[in-house]
């Protein structure tokens, strides 16, 4: 009997295919850029008011500065004082820290996450309890939270150990890190259950071995194709709820405390805030391609299912 | 000593309110050691539940499973079969090797623990099915046949003195399908190990088994069990395809096709 299919592994991303996809990404970000100036260009100062509504924002340099006087603007130093360093800088050395708190926040989520889908998958009963709670957790306003969590730090005293202020922000972020990681991976460990008939199930109980053994040979590696893009939406989360953390705790060194403070005098320097809003697109992608070098280590795990 | 003995069972599985459906009922059957036995019937007699009941996926509601002089649960715990269903079921992060070696990894205890021995024990299992070359390749570029040889393979790992095997043809062409069964007859040749085969297909029943066992749904019962003597397995693979057209197989074809078109009529033990 000959193969049916090519007996060589189907090879990843050739060259050319990885060099279109990243012209197309350019594309993209030139497209936008266009769009930004072509929007500015066209629609007039006030926008477009109908009424009393105005439908379409204004186009001031305020609102919205072009893009070259935001590029100008962040070869600029950071304040008037003499030994400041370039916008650039700053903003980036904010997005390395905003990057590194959300990472930690990421780890402690996933962490969390994976340990409450174990629960979830082992003990059915924990699954009707917990499950409706980890939904529910993701309605809490975080603004009303973060404050909360900052003050509980605040107090906590273990030994020598110091509570950091960013640590708070950090659990704010494994918080929304953590609900797309439990409710990917239940889905991914229980999805032998689903399989048709469960017949790698059966296999296992054929076998005579327990619980746990089925759960490393089986439902973790079962649940890898569920589990990526639950990681991946946790990074997101994980950047989103860093930065609104910096705000609402008033953190400093990030970007969020950044975006707040530019903001604050958008009227005189508007080119100004766009600096950090930029970096905040760089940390998730920072983040984006973090997750992607998991997935590498994970693709064996990834390959289509078989009867 | 015998292989399975299944005397009386039942099962019969709840329907939430009142009476449950009878899957089975007051099954009585024997296997000898070596012995190859088909289980055939329409969908829903149930064959497959039989097989379950055998192999402790499911439990009787009523009498008793025993597999080599064992209860079935510690049959099952002692790893004294080996199964394969219409799925092959295999893992496909894991090489073609690495799925067959799973049992031996799962359940060292046997005897099979260390790496070398399960490499050596793999590779004498995918030359018998046929797959030396390939394996080091992962499931999903094999085609279904070539999938189902793996699973056999995979449940003769611990060289079990019983298989049991749910089907394992019924998702293949028919040429494959009887490649395979060459092949089943040759492995069951060189193990000697006994089999309980479900099977929906006449012709296959009775190429394969020493006896048929004929089942009827509504509910799930034995009608009838029909003795096939066209010699052992290694007679049987050295006629080839002869053997498939000899006069004597197909009129075990027909008796058997009789008793399963007659139904209920036929409840007495027909012999041959």
């Amino acid at each position: 009997m000959s193969p049916s299919r090519r007996s060589s592994p189907p090879r990843r991303s050739s060259p050319p295919r990885r060099l279109s996809r990243s012209l197309a990404g350019t594309a993209g970000v030139l497209a936008l850029a266009a769009a930004w100036e072509a929007y500015k260009a066209l629609v007039p100062d006030d926008g477009w008011v109908l009424g009393e509504v105005r439908v379409l924002p204004r186009t001031t340099d305020v609102a919205m500065p072009h893009l070259w006087d935001m590029a100008a603007r962040a070869a600029e130093p950071l304040t008037s004082a003499p030994d400041s360093p370039p916008l650039w800088l700053a903003t980036l050395q904010g997005a390395g820290f905003t990057l590194g708190v959300s990472a930690v926040g990421w780890v402690v989520g996933v962490t969390f996450g994976l340990l409450v889908a174990v629960l979830m998958a082992r003990f059915v009963p924990a699954r009707a309890g917990l499950l409706p709670w980890v939904v529910l957790s993701q309605t809490v306003p975080l603004i009303a939270i973060a404050p909360l969590v900052k003050r509980w730090g605040a107090q906590l005293e273990i030994g020598t150990f110091d509570w950091q202020d960013w640590m708070s922000v950090a659990v704010i972020a494994s918080y929304l890190a953590f609900f797309p990681v439990s409710v990917g991976a239940l889905r991914g460990f229980t999805s032998p259950d689903a399989a048709a008939d469960g017949v790698r199930l059966d296999l296992f109980r054929a076998y005579g071995v327990g619980w746990w053994t089925t759960f490393w040979r089986l439902r973790a590696p079962s649940s890898v194709p569920y589990l990526l893009p639950a990681l991946r939406l946790a990074a997101a989360n994980a950047v989103v709820g860093t930065v609104v953390a910096e705000v609402s705790t008033g953190l400093r060194g990030g970007l969020g405390r950044m975006i707040v403070e530019f903001g604050a005098s958008a009227s005189a320097d508007p080119a100004k805030q766009w600096s950090p809003i930029a970096g905040a697109v760089l940390v998730g992608l920072a983040a984006t391609g973090l997750v992607a070098l998991v997935a590498l280590g994970l693709r064996r795990y990834q390959s289509g299912d078989v009867a | 000593m015998t292989a399975v003995v299944v005397s009386g069972a039942g099962r019969v599985f709840d329907g939430g309110s009142g009476a449950g459906t009878v899957a089975l009922t007051d099954v009585d059957l024997t296997v000898g050691e070596g012995e190859l036995v088909s289980l055939i019937g329409p969908s829903g007699c149930g064959k497959s539940t039989l097989l379950r009941l055998i192999a402790d996926l499911d439990a009787p509601t009523s009498g008793s499973v025993a597999v080599f002089g064992k209860t079935a649960e510690r049959a099952r715990k002692d790893q004294d079969y080996g199964i394969a269903f219409q799925q092959a079921g295999l893992l496909p992060w894991r090489s073609v090797r690495a799925n067959v070696e799973l049992p031996m990894q799962l359940r060292g205890a046997g005897g099979l623990s260390g790496r070398a021995e399960r490499a050596a024990r793999s590779a004498e299992l995918l030359a018998l099915v046929g797959l030396t070359d390939f394996a080091d390749h992962r499931p999903h570029q094999l085609s279904g046949g070539m999938q189902q040889r793996v699973a056999i393979a995979r449940a003769l790992a611990r060289s079990p003195r019983l298989l049991l095997m749910d089907e394992p043809f019924g998702a293949l062409d028919e040429m494959t399908r009887e490649r395979l069964q060459d092949e089943l007859l040759r492995i069951r040749a060189a193990t000697g190990a006994a089999v309980v085969f479900v099977t929906h297909s006449i012709a296959e029943a009775v190429y394969l088994s020493d006896r048929v066992v004929v089942m009827s749904p509504r509910p799930g019962r034995v009608v009838a069990t029909l003795d096939v003597p066209l010699g052992g397995p290694a007679d049987r693979v050295a006629r080839g395809i002869g053997l498939r057209e000899d006069p004597a197989y197909f009129e075990r074809v027909s008796a058997v096709r009789e008793v399963l078109h007659s139904g209920d009529a036929a409840s007495d033990r027909v012999s041959s």
